[in-house]
């Protein structure tokens, strides 16, 4: 069946301050957003789709200027896809402090009249969560029908049940994890520091000396992007071939892994931005709702009234099974509604934004069971 | 683990479960059992499943499934969380046998067990006449079979004994799924059992 076609972005602006968890606040802000489907008259068909470290509020279908400009999930969503647009009301929001049109490091601080650049305070998934609440009431929506989101999009899924328990009926949490390892942090920690000691970073002022950090971003996305594969996938679909004319004992480009993790490196740094960047992968590091339980995830989530669908991949290391099994079993121990299921996939961390049949299938069966 | 439209067991094991108990099923297929013990018995109930498709089936029906493999045990299930722990007609594929009755015995107050009696009478005269059983309740052939481990209601009684499980009741099915009153482990195609520490 065909996407949904030509899709416009929206843009709410909230006067009321934001109270961040960080401490301060912001003044005013603007959330970008795109909606498909239709809002039925009661108002109970509505999910939300959180994005993840590089996503955005473009889910499905293209902008008029250009039709190759399609949404990140696009494959999920449309008319007769899991995230059915005949039956549901999808709403995409570009989080605050991103840099995609909402609020973020790149915006006029209207304090300075310069762009916030490093004075851009950090953001928490609280924080999102909080704001996101604010654009639900800005289209009437009381309780989504469900939010969903996959690895920093489905903690955000996560956080929602507990900011808003009463507003949330159903999170479809997948590739996440309820907080993230030291090794994951330690990924996230190397990616920041190639921005931060990139020369053209300025301490994240960058923006007024008509530069930006291009390299320290590369960096960032190549090791990213290393850990969203899987190693059996990289094998297959690169192994160790050389490119034409390569084995020259230098360092230029050799191997085809190597053309394709520039290739993504350079093409994310020439669209992205390094403040953001940062922001995003601090708000991963933050996430843990169990710190004020004693390290108790079932106490941290016994006051959700969600039901839980939790999907993890095989092959993603980067937020392996094993982490969404915990959000699973505290689930359990608390007698709260939750399915799991773990999906064979090749794809790594990746495989979320496949369009992988049974994954879908399984995203499909379980939003049968919201009621409208 | 195999999936029957009526299962006979299911009757016995629905009227042992009281309103509002949680109860865990594993290998509970596409939650047929599950879905019953909910609409029947207003039970809290959840279930583990290894095969995809079955994940898939019983998501769509509303049920609380969590993929996992038997084998590895029930990590990440506290202790004694169930009223019962149900494991219907899968025994007999699973490798470690006592491992896993002794995990359900520590996630739930009680263990539910039914499987085919291998020693039912129609088996015993198969193999009298040379050729492994195929029946209601062994419906596979040797080469295709799923099951592992082939045993009689003497021989589980035997493990329970050993492994210091107490039997608080068993019932016994024919083919037809009546109820045998004796000669149980002759005339017995598929037993019920409910067992505690």
């Amino acid at each position: 069946m065909a996407g949904i076609g030509i899709v416009t972005a929206q843009c709410a602006h909230f006067t009321q301050p934001l109270k961040l968890k960080g401490g301060g606040l912001l003044p005013a802000f603007d959330l970008v957003y795109e909606t498909y489907g239709t809002l039925n008259a009661a108002k109970s068909n509505a999910i939300l789709v959180c994005h993840a470290l590089s996503g955005h509020h473009h889910i499905a279908g293209h902008t008029a200027d250009n039709p190759a400009n399609i949404g990140w999930w696009d494959n999920i969503v449309g008319p007769g896809r899991p995230l059915d647009t005949e039956r549901f009301f999808i709403v995409g929001v570009n989080n605050l402090g991103g840099c995609h049109g909402s609020t973020g490091p790149a915006s006029i601080n209207p304090a300075t009249a310069k762009p916030w650049g490093a004075d851009f305070p950090v953001v928490t998934v609280e924080d999102w969560v909080d704001s996101q609440a604010r654009l639900a009431d800005h289209l009437g929506i009381e309780a989504w029908a469900a939010v969903m989101g996959g690895s920093l999009g489905g903690m955000q899924a996560l956080q929602w049940t507990l900011s808003y328990p009463e507003r949330v009926r159903h999170a479809l949490v997948i590739a996440a994890a309820p907080k993230l390892s030291a090794e994951n942090i330690a990924f996230n920690d190397v990616a920041r520091q190639a921005i931060l000691t990139d020369p053209d970073f300025h301490g994240g002022h960058f923006y007024e000396h008509g530069v930006r950090p291009l390299r320290g971003l590369r960096l960032a996305r190549m090791l990213g992007h290393i850990t969203y594969l899987s190693d059996d996938q990289m094998a297959e679909k690169f192994g160790r071939r050389l490119r034409v004319g390569a084995g020259s004992y230098g360092f230029d480009v050799e191997f085809e892994i190597e053309s394709y993790l520039r290739y993504q490196g350079d093409k994310f740094a020439g669209v992205f931005d390094a403040n953001t960047y940062l922001r995003m992968t601090k708000a991963l590091d933050y996430f843990d709702p169990a710190l004020d339980f004693d390290d108790d995830l079932a106490r941290a989530l016994a006051r959700a009234r969600a039901g839980f669908l939790v999907v993890a991949f095989t092959t993603d290391w980067r937020f392996s099974p094993e982490r969404s099994r915990e959000i699973v079993h505290a689930m359990v121990h608390n007698g709260q509604d939750v399915a799991y299921a773990e999906i064979d996939s090749a794809h790594g961390h990746d495989s979320f934004l496949m369009d992988e049949p049974h994954y879908h299938a399984v995203v499909t069966n379980y939003l049968k069971r919201v009621t409208l | 683990m195999t999936q029957m439209p009526e299962r006979a067991d299911f009757d016995l094991i629905a009227s042992w479960v009281q309103p509002g108990e949680r109860v865990l099923d594993l290998g509970c297929g596409d939650g047929s059992l599950l879905k019953r013990l909910i609409a029947e018995r207003g039970a809290k109930g959840y279930g583990v499943e290894l095969e995809g498709a079955a994940v898939l089936a019983a998501i769509g029906n509303g049920i609380n499934v969590i993929q996992g493999n038997l084998e590895q045990g029930l990590a990440g299930f506290d202790d004694q969380t169930f009223n019962h722990v149900v494991l219907s007609r899968t025994l007999q594929t699973v490798r470690h046998t006592e491992r896993i009755l002794g995990e359900m015995l520590r996630v739930g107050r009680e263990a539910v067990v039914s499987f085919p009696n291998f020693a039912y009478w129609k088996n015993r005269m198969a193999v009298m006449a040379g050729r492994m059983p195929v029946s209601e309740d062994l419906p596979y052939e040797w080469f295709d079979t799923p099951n592992l481990r082939f045993f009689t209601l003497l021989d589980f009684e035997a493990l329970c004994a050993k492994m210091s499980l107490v039997i608080r009741e068993r019932q016994v099915l024919d083919e037809a799924g009546r109820l045998v009153l004796e000669e149980p482990n002759f005339l017995g195609s598929l037993a019920v059992y409910r067992l505690a520490r």
